[in-house]
């Protein structure tokens, strides 16, 4: 298209075209060409899946008895790796739907994989309130007996919401992809694959009806997927705090959570982007700019994070009822203090440092900086479930909480179905938004000559979720 | 590269303001479907239910108890700590829960009514016997996702079983830690899985599903008082009915509201307004002659030595 409307400037032409070659070649590229080491690590994935299998099917006989939870402790680890993952698919949505809202252009080569991410996430966090259920066999009953005044029917539902939505908003922009890839690879792939791709295309041509569809349509998909996303994560924090139990009993609970779910998902983009660059040769669209700009982001949410632990611990902190003191004192000075710290000071401070000081404003920087967040968030959500838990309710000795074997070779499992998912993900789908970035960069402007010649061009989709 | 398709072709101008809009009929055929869609969603619960086979609603088996002119009892306890000893004099671990142990076949550890030793001001200490509070104001009832656990018009909180999907909200949201969760093929003798489950008397036990006390309506309806009322060998426990205003630990009878109020009666955490049914009269067993500062309790022993298949025993 390029070809047509550019015929007047043949070096512009050659310029754009063939930079219009190289994108697709890159976007084209996992999906024709697969090195050993990606069996291997799809091997190692489906290793450690097996294993995790095995382990739950030892729960599923012998009953939960085999984790390290009792009844004073009830939820673990299965439940701070529910609530970790619901976290990181807040990725796509912020970074797809809020930067696309605000039209920030240098969004486009990330979209796709935060979109992916997010779908990803979501199901594997689902998996994860079922692995916890004492009575898995009869996890229909939320269907059929469902009550809309429990916290967990708010939860199925919001989930269940957001999951249509962001498989919903990650297939819209991916229809001309999938067309492109239905036209690209058509004779040069298995068959399941061009009728895979031409089934999901939906018969897509590019005419413009159909663009201005597809234009209304993201539109409204990612001014939907906004308040979908943060009434997700608000509502997992109510299943906390909607009981009775001091450490739980925030009103900033809702938006602390969803506050760390995006700080976490921006941290799990950045390092999802860093490995796919490296591995896929993507340098050219994915640059120190895009790290920078979400390492900008992370540092900003983490200051909003310091913020909500003051806000929270020094208005309850400042009066010390009921059972707080117990609570600060194992949080602060006992048994979660290396944990806590080790957040606050590791996964808060040390990553904003990270991203401001020139020195490591950098990729590996960034990277660092996000596995540092990544790691803290799991941990916040750790102590946030058990010691919430385990503050005495009457005068017994507190309890203390152990994971199992079991409960770790589950939850190593569910990292590996992560990773899998989007292993397998990117080799069919197409992992960059290829129609968007040819957009954005002809909003930039060809290098070689830069006119205004493609600017009327862009009018017609402006509204249309560019 | 225009004709292979999955490339732009941005709508000129002159386009966008042609075909592609809304009309009328689209608009009243979108909105028809949807109510279409949406019509059967109220009854769909039900179908499903039909379909599986569930019961409807979970509620207790036997009708509710009424006084004789015809009015719902409403079943309440009231524990008199001035006549607990934690049986320390008896020299054996508390009756109570061992007698409620006995009766439900309660597996190891739990203990539906427990004993516990709290402090008081002066170092003494106090034996505080809890079953479930049975509150008005359940927050376990609130925040179960499947009607599991109801409340009944007799005023008590009950937990069906068959229903219960093992999630275990209620025991985060009780905050009086009188859930137990089966957390795998419980300990208990064979022969009580021979019984009739009933949600009022949750035996035998089923994995993966939360138990508490159930107050023992079926008892008190048969005209018996509960399996802790009995083994209570201080008479330190009343159970009875606050509508017909009576209540009794076996030898005494006593007028519920009077003896609440004359004899100062608390309610666990009141100030959560949970409205618990189970009332204290304060003491640390001075009735019975216990010293406050004898301090200590027995252990609480589960006595079938014989257990189910396949059973382990798990720590709380």
């Amino acid at each position: 298209m390029a070809v047509d409307r550019a015929g007047e400037g043949g070096a512009r032409v050659e310029a754009v075209v063939s930079r219009r070659e190289r994108l697709e070649r890159a976007a084209l590229a996992p999906i024709l060409q697969t090195s050993r080491a990606y069996f291997v690590w799809v091997a190692f994935l489906l290793l450690v899946i097996g294993w995790g299998i095995y382990a739950y099917s030892v729960q599923l006989r012998e009953g939960l008895v085999v984790t390290g939870m009792r009844d004073r402790i009830s939820w673990g680890l299965y439940i701070t790796t529910f609530v970790f993952f619901i976290g990181i698919s807040h990725a796509g949505t912020l970074i797809s739907a809020i930067l696309r809202v605000s039209q920030a252009g240098w969004r486009t080569p990330i979209t796709r994989m935060a979109e992916f991410i997010t779908t990803v996430a979501l199901i594997c966090g689902a998996l994860f309130v079922i692995i916890d259920l004492g009575r898995p066999d009869r996890v229909l009953n939320v269907v059929i007996y469902g009550r809309w005044q429990s916290p967990i029917i708010w939860d199925v539902l919001a989930i269940t919401t957001y999951l249509t939505a962001s498989i919903a908003y990650l297939f819209l922009p991916m229809i001309p992809d999938l067309a492109l890839f239905r036209d690209r690879l058509a004779g040069r792939v298995a068959t399941w694959r061009t009728r895979l791709y031409g089934l999901l295309a939906v018969r897509w041509e590019g005419n413009s009806t159909q663009w201005r569809a597809i234009g209304a349509a993201i539109t409204v998909a990612m001014i939907l997927i906004i308040p979908i996303a943060v009434s997700v994560h608000t509502v997992v924090s109510w299943i906390f705090a909607m009981t009775l139990r001091e450490p739980w009993n925030s009103t900033i609970f809702g938006a602390f959570f969803v506050a760390g779910a995006i700080f976490s998902g921006v941290a799990t983009l950045i390092i999802v982007m860093a490995i796919l660059r490296k591995v896929y040769h993507l340098e050219e669209y994915i640059t120190e700019k895009h790290f920078r700009y979400l390492g900008y982001l992370l540092a900003a949410f983490g200051l909003i994070m310091i913020y909500g632990n003051l806000s929270e611990f020094i208005t309850t902190g400042y009066k010390l009822e009921g059972e707080e003191e117990f609570h600060f004192r194992q949080l602060f000075l006992g048994q979660f203090a290396g944990l806590y710290w080790y957040y606050f000071l590791g996964g808060l401070v040390a990553p904003g440092v990270l991203v401001l000081l020139p020195w490591t404003r950098n990729i590996w920087g960034i990277v660092a900086a996000s596995v540092l967040v990544d790691v803290a968030m799991w941990v916040e959500r750790y102590f946030i479930v058990v010691a919430g838990l385990r503050v005495p309710l009457m005068p017994y000795e507190p309890s203390s909480y152990a994971p199992t074997w079991v409960e770790w070779s589950v939850m190593l499992a569910g990292f590996a179905l992560f990773a899998l998912l989007i292993t397998v993900f990117v080799k069919v789908f197409p992992i960059l938004a290829v129609w968007e970035i040819a957009e954005e960069q002809e909003r930039e402007g060809s290098p070689v000559a830069r006119r205004p010649a493609t600017e009327p061009a862009l009018a017609g989709v402006e509204g249309g979720g560019s | 590269m225009n004709e292979k398709g999955g490339n732009r072709q941005r709508p000129s101008p002159a386009s966008q303001t042609s075909g592609g809009k809304v009309n009328r009929r689209g608009l009243l055929r979108v909105l028809g479907l949807a109510a279409f869609g949406l019509a059967p969603l109220p009854v769909l619960p039900r179908v499903l239910q039909a379909a599986l086979g569930g019961a409807p609603t979970a509620r207790a088996d036997a009708a509710a108890a009424r006084t004789p002119d015809g009015r719902i009892r409403q079943w309440t306890m009231i524990i008199d700590l001035r006549s607990c000893d934690g049986c320390q004099s008896v020299g054996k671990p508390p009756q109570c829960t061992a007698a409620c142990i006995e009766g439900h076949f309660a597996p190891e550890p739990m203990e539906w009514i427990q004993v516990f030793e709290a402090e008081l001001p002066g170092d003494g200490t106090q034996f505080i016997p809890a079953p479930c509070q049975q509150c008005q104001n359940p927050p376990c009832v609130n925040v179960c996702p499947v009607g599991a656990t109801f409340s009944t018009p007799e005023g008590t909180v009950l937990i069906d079983q068959n229903r219960c999907i093992g999630c275990r909200i209620c025991m985060a949201a009780c905050p009086y830690d009188r859930r137990f969760f089966n957390w795998g093929t419980a300990p208990v003798p064979p022969e009580a899985y021979l019984a009739d489950y009933s949600a009022e008397h949750q035996v035998p036990v089923k994995k993966g599903t939360v138990m508490k006390c159930d107050f023992c309506p079926d008892m008190a309806r048969a005209g018996t008082l509960p399996y802790c009322v009995q083994g209570c060998p201080r008479d330190a426990i009343y159970y009875g009915d606050l509508e017909e205003d009576i209540a009794t630990n076996g030898r005494a009878i006593v007028a519920a509201s009077r003896f609440l109020s004359q004899n100062q009666a608390y309610r666990l955490k009141e100030d959560l307004k949970t409205k618990p049914r189970v009332y204290y009269i304060s003491g640390h067993g001075e009735a019975v002659g216990r010293d406050p500062f004898t301090r200590g309790r027995q252990a609480t022993r589960w006595p079938w030595t014989e257990r189910a298949k396949g059973a382990r025993v798990w720590k709380r």
